[in-house]
């Protein structure tokens, strides 16, 4: 099978997964989830994917670590988020950091 | 955004709606430039319809991860939403049929957010609160996927206008406001490490998987409730 039709089946299992994790909040009896440690774990991987997926789109290219604009990008939206701006800003802001030290020729 | 019309409840709704709606146009073009097509974009945001887990699952495969990591990245950063039914239950259930399939669907962060901020003795309010945020994120949300989509398509190479940086940049704002306690900055920056030194010898997608195990660890020990991320 072709790559084309793998990246739909996974986008459809991907879809049936996120939904019947959203149902069955609505569904289990309360007690079952109520549990603290269940709610701490989810918490926490919540971040971790969150903050691992930030920082494998920053400091890698091609399975190597590397350093270039991305990082300056990653700066000014670690910045601007401190500074409480709106998402969309600290996303352009970024990018825009990124194209532009790219168009003055620095990685 | 004045909306004289609407009570508080539906004028923070559509505000939240509005604000969320606008960044699948990030979401739209960095799909794109990962090398999704726009129909598989829009049936993501369709489907899965919850950003961390869609940008999750586009950022894995245009890093060359395959569609098994992608799903289970996706997948694992979904499960939050699980737990957003149960702190709704109080005021939303019984939900049957066709409204449980449809509430389900639109049960993310920021339709728990708005139903959770109104007032404790105002179940009206807090499922006017639910179903206008839910649905008024899902339709822009969807409508302007399909824009960012169409225009990442129109723009060369994505490099050059730094959307692999506006995916990282992505990421960052989705964790930054969970990153409060000691222990959530402990866990972001142990994880950021393990995936990092994992990546030169793994296979894509595979080094952000093994990281969230650093939360499990983190989750498995007793801690206050206000070490706790929402």
């Amino acid at each position: 099978m072709s790559a084309y039709a793998w990246t739909w089946i996974a986008i459809i299992a991907a879809g049936l997964l996120a939904w019947l994790t959203k149902l069955a909040g609505h569904t289990v009896p309360e007690r079952f989830v109520e549990n603290p440690r269940v709610h701490r774990i989810a918490a926490f991987v919540t971040v971790a994917l969150l903050v691992s997926l930030a920082a494998v789109q920053t400091f890698t290219s091609d399975a190597a670590l590397a350093f270039d604009s991305r990082v300056a990008a990653i700066a000014v939206a670690a910045i601007l988020l401190w500074r409480r701006a709106p998402f969309l800003v600290v996303v352009v802001a970024a990018a825009a950091t990124a194209a532009g030290l790219r168009a003055l020729g620095w990685g | 955004m004045p909306l004289p019309r609407l009570d508080p409840t539906r004028q923070q709704a559509l505000s939240v709606s509005i604000a969320t709606g606008a960044y699948g146009l990030s979401f739209g073009a960095l799909s794109v430039a990962a090398g999704l097509d726009v129909w598989q974009t829009m049936a993501l945001s369709l489907l899965v319809f919850s950003g961390g887990s869609q940008f999750a699952f586009v950022g894995v495969l245009g890093a060359g991860g395959t569609a098994a990591a992608a799903v289970a990245t996706s997948t694992f950063l979904g499960i939050r939403n699980g737990f957003y039914g149960v702190a709704l239950a109080e005021f939303m259930r019984p939900l049957r049929g066709l409204r449980l399939a449809w509430g389900a669907q639109v049960t993310i962060d920021e339709s728990t957010a708005v139903a959770l901020a109104q007032p404790h003795d105002r179940p009206d309010a807090r499922r006017v609160g639910f179903w206008w945020t839910g649905v008024g994120v899902f339709v822009l949300w969807n409508a302007i996927t399909v824009l960012g989509a169409v225009l990442g398509q129109q723009i060369g190479d994505p490099a050059d206008w730094g959307l692999d940086a506006a995916a990282a940049a992505a990421f960052l704002g989705l964790v930054w406001p969970r990153l409060a306690s000691r222990r959530a900055q402990a866990v972001a920056a142990i994880s950021a490490v393990v995936a990092l030194a994992l990546t030169p010898l793994l296979p894509a997608g595979v080094p952000i998987l093994v990281a969230a195990l650093v939360g499990v660890a983190a989750g498995w020990q007793a801690a206050p409730v206000e070490e706790v991320p929402e």
